[in-house]
């Protein structure tokens, strides 16, 4: 067994003892099982990563088994370790390890335990499948195998109706997008004959400009290829159009929300696209569309961001923006940005996300940012974490020191390859980035001054109401209506200390080898010397952009929600129409609600009263039961019971045989 | 001079009265089997003119066995139909009807 096999398989080993030996073993040694796993995987993990940022390391692939043979097509199980993978590697087993230690504390009152920790080593290990995958049919095997955890950990508490339609939505909306992803490895197959990545990228660059017949029209091969696996992408990460899940999915409990929904299952995409970038190089037209779609989202989600009260829905768009981030990124042809906005944001969103746990585990699991305030001094260890954290999603630092938090770091290198990029949509990309900066900032430190400053007002939530035994009428003046919120235990303080670590220093430490090695990355994604060089050009007010719009965000929130707290009312009056429309979401639900869901609902119906029932049915077993019954009750008639009409039945018969048989 | 048509007719005519006795009674059990009798008692008419007819006869003989037969029926269905009767307290063809499906 080499360490990458002990990596990849050990949390399914520990999925499947604490899964199916529960009963036996119990909940602590299911407990005690996948989290040592975890974190046996993770020591594993950094020494391959630390190998690669020295140069120890050389990139291999780990055959385990055979898979197909089938006439051409041939793949087997593999476990590609490179570069690429490294990073993944260290961010999965990581924020897995300390979201297994950290739902501990945060699960402890749940009587599910032991099904909730093999969820979580399920979905590590699909993760790391797909990461480690060396050919696309491995890759979709992660792909859809954290899609399942998804939906399962989203669903946990599947007695809510909110949590079981949550995990539904999210398991449809990814279908859309994998039916793409799917219709790109057909493709590719077809193009390449082959779906092991190795030889595609190889291959790649020979058939740019070639052309290949798809839906009836004539197209450019890379270009449909790479969007089709785009789309699939745009689906796992939760980009603009099949977004609708991320803010539902967070019906599922917070550590799940903090692995699977911030750091991990959502990054597959721009992994993916990281991955095959040697073929998104080949279709200019494919890196626009990402260029448009990641920006749009960006600043999108932002926008949304800025007027939710419930805290993890806040945390979610900022998700979803930051993975915008990630994309045109990617689109501009900066890979080693992207994936360095990736690892840098692991840390802190999963840090904000814990954080959040642990302000709802110590408000009595009230999530309305409307009912926190003043939590600074109950709290100030998850205080000083959130802090951190929104320290490094903001991107708080100084270009001229350069010292900064990891968002700083990874954020202020997006935008700079963004304006230095001549890409198509580069320029747009800059400009959506950076006013979607400036509303990271603004509701980054909104979320921080509701729940951490101003007056206490938790007796007007019912959970809080529901803890204390009084209304806000019988509390009067005492806003806090006696209520104490404590601190959480030891194994979430943990997680968050570690996470606050990786959110202050990772992009302190690692930003010169994503950024401006090439020798780093050895060929495991397409790097663009010239674009990195250019980024160092830009103009000193590009550098400081992300930095100037961080504080006006600051001042702006710091204005609205603590100086004078009636501004957001004000301006919610003032917007009206505008803020009803960012506020509802920019009414994508609505609109799918009424495109995809009544007339599906309606079609649904249709088939159903008058295809099934209607013409099936009625013409069919019902039609053949009626005319039987029908026929049974004329042929009933004859047998009357009455001796005569037997008899007089029995002579008409032997009238007609004897006329039969003489005439 | 009555010849063979004229026996011919007369079984007839009672053999049709024995099958619409059958028929268009709808009071009494008793009348059923009286009826059958009737039939019975045609065909034997029968027998007997086409034995007399040919000169044969096997006819003759063939009726005695009939009416032995008829006795010994006429005995049995009597017999089932005071068991018949001890049962049901009634013997209108119109209640008997447990042949039903």
């Amino acid at each position: 067994m080499s360490s990458i096999e002990i990596i990849v398989f050990l949390p399914l080993l520990a999925a499947i003892i604490a899964g199916l030996g529960q009963r036996i073993i119990g909940a602590v040694a299911a407990k005690i099982i996948t989290t040592a796993g975890l974190f046996v995987s993770c020591a594993l993990s950094w020494p391959i990563f630390i190998g690669f940022l020295t140069g120890s390391e050389t990139a291999y692939v780990e055959p385990v088994m055979k898979w197909v043979e089938s006439g051409g097509l041939n793949f087997n199980w593999e476990l590609r370790v490179d570069s690429l993978t490294a990073v993944m590697l260290v961010v999965v087993t990581t924020v897995s390890a300390l979201v297994h230690l950290y739902s501990w504390g945060y699960m402890e009152e749940d009587p599910d335990q032991p099904r909730f920790f093999a969820y979580l080593s399920l979905f590590t290990f699909a993760m790391l499948m797909l990461v480690t995958a060396n050919n696309l049919v491995q890759m979709f095997f992660g792909w859809e195998g954290v899609g399942l955890a998804s939906y399962l950990l989203i669903g946990f508490w599947y007695k809510k109706p909110s949590a079981s339609a949550s995990a539904i939505k999210a398991f449809v909306v990814n279908r859309v997008g994998d039916l793409a992803y799917m219709l790109g490895i057909f493709g590719i197959f077809i193009v390449f004959q082959t779906v092991d990545i190795t030889t595609i990228l190889e291959a790649a660059p020979s058939q740019a400009g070639s052309s290949i017949g798809f839906l009836g029209l004539r197209l450019d091969t890379m270009s449909i290829l790479c969007i089709l696996l785009f789309i699939g992408a745009m689906g796992k990460s939760a980009q603009l159009g099949l977004h609708t899940w991320l803010p539902d999915a967070m019906e599922g409990p917070t550590p799940v929300s903090a692995l699977i929904h911030a750091a991990t299952m959502v990054t597959a995409g721009v992994f993916m696209v990281c991955r095959l970038s040697p073929m998104f190089e080949a279709a200019p037209a494919a890196l626009a569309f990402v260029t448009v779609i990641g920006a749009a989202t960006c600043f999108f989600a932002a926008t949304i961001g800025t007027t939710q009260w419930d805290i993890k829905r806040v945390i979610a768009y900022s998700t979803c923006s930051q993975l915008g981030y990630m994309f045109f990124a990617a689109g501009v042809g900066a890979y080693g940005a992207a994936m360095f906005h990736l690892f840098t944001h692991a840390f802190f969103k999963a840090l904000l996300f814990l954080g959040a746990g642990s302000v709802i585990h110590a408000m009595h699991h009230e999530q309305d940012m409307r009912y926190y305030g003043g939590l600074r001094k109950q709290i100030p260890f998850t205080f000083w974490a959130m802090m951190a954290g929104t320290l490094a999603i903001t991107g708080v630092g100084v270009y001229h020191l350069k010292a900064g938090f990891a968002g700083f770091w990874s954020k202020d290198a997006i935008l700079e390859v963004a304006y230095a990029s001549a890409g198509e949509y580069s320029n747009m990309a800059f400009w959506l980035g950076t006013i979607a900066a400036l509303l990271t900032s603004f509701y980054s430190w909104r979320l921080m001054f509701l729940t951490f400053w101003g007056k206490p007002r938790w007796i007007e939530s019912e959970h809080i109401q529901h803890s204390v035994h009084k209304t806000p009428e019988e509390a009067g003046e005492d806003t806090t209506g006696g209520y104490r919120p404590h601190e959480s235990p030891w194994t979430m303080l943990v997680p968050l200390g570690v996470l606050s670590v990786g959110a202050i220093f990772a992009g302190q430490i690692f930003h010169h080898a994503f950024l401006d090695e090439a020798s780093f990355w050895a060929g495991s994604i397409a790097y663009n010397e010239v674009l990195m060089e250019e980024r160092e050009l830009v103009p000193l007010w590009v550098k400081y952009d992300a930095s100037i719009v961080m504080l006006i965000g600051l001042v702006a929130a710091w204005y609205a929600y603590i100086r004078n707290t009636d501004v957001p009312r004000q301006t919610v009056e003032q917007l009206g129409p505008i803020h009803t429309f960012v506020y509802r979401k920019w009414m994508f639900d609505e609109l799918y609600d009424n495109i995809f869901v009544k007339p599906a609902f309606w079609l649904g119906r249709f088939f159903w009263r008058r295809g099934d029932e209607g013409t099936i049915n009625r013409f069919g077993p019902d039609g053949a039961a009626w005319v039987v019954m029908q026929g049974s009750g004329l042929a009933k008639k004859f047998q009357s019971g009455f001796l005569t009409s037997y008899a007089l039945i029995m002579l008409i018969g032997l009238v007609a045989a004897v006329t039969w048989v003489l005439f | 001079m009555i010849g063979i048509e004229h026996y011919l007719v007369v079984s007839s005519i009672l053999f049709v009265m024995g099958v619409l006795g059958i028929f268009l009674n709808r009071k009494n059990v008793i009348i059923i089997l009286m009826a059958i009798e009737l039939i019975l008692l045609a065909v034997n008419i029968n027998l007997v003119a086409f034995s007399a007819f040919l000169g044969d006869l096997t006819g003759q003989i063939f009726a005695m066995f009939v009416l032995t037969v008829a006795a010994g029926e006429a005995a049995i269905g009597l017999a089932i139909l005071v068991i018949y009767f001890r049962g049901r307290g009634t013997i209108a063809v119109d209640d008997v009807n447990r042949m039903k499906g």
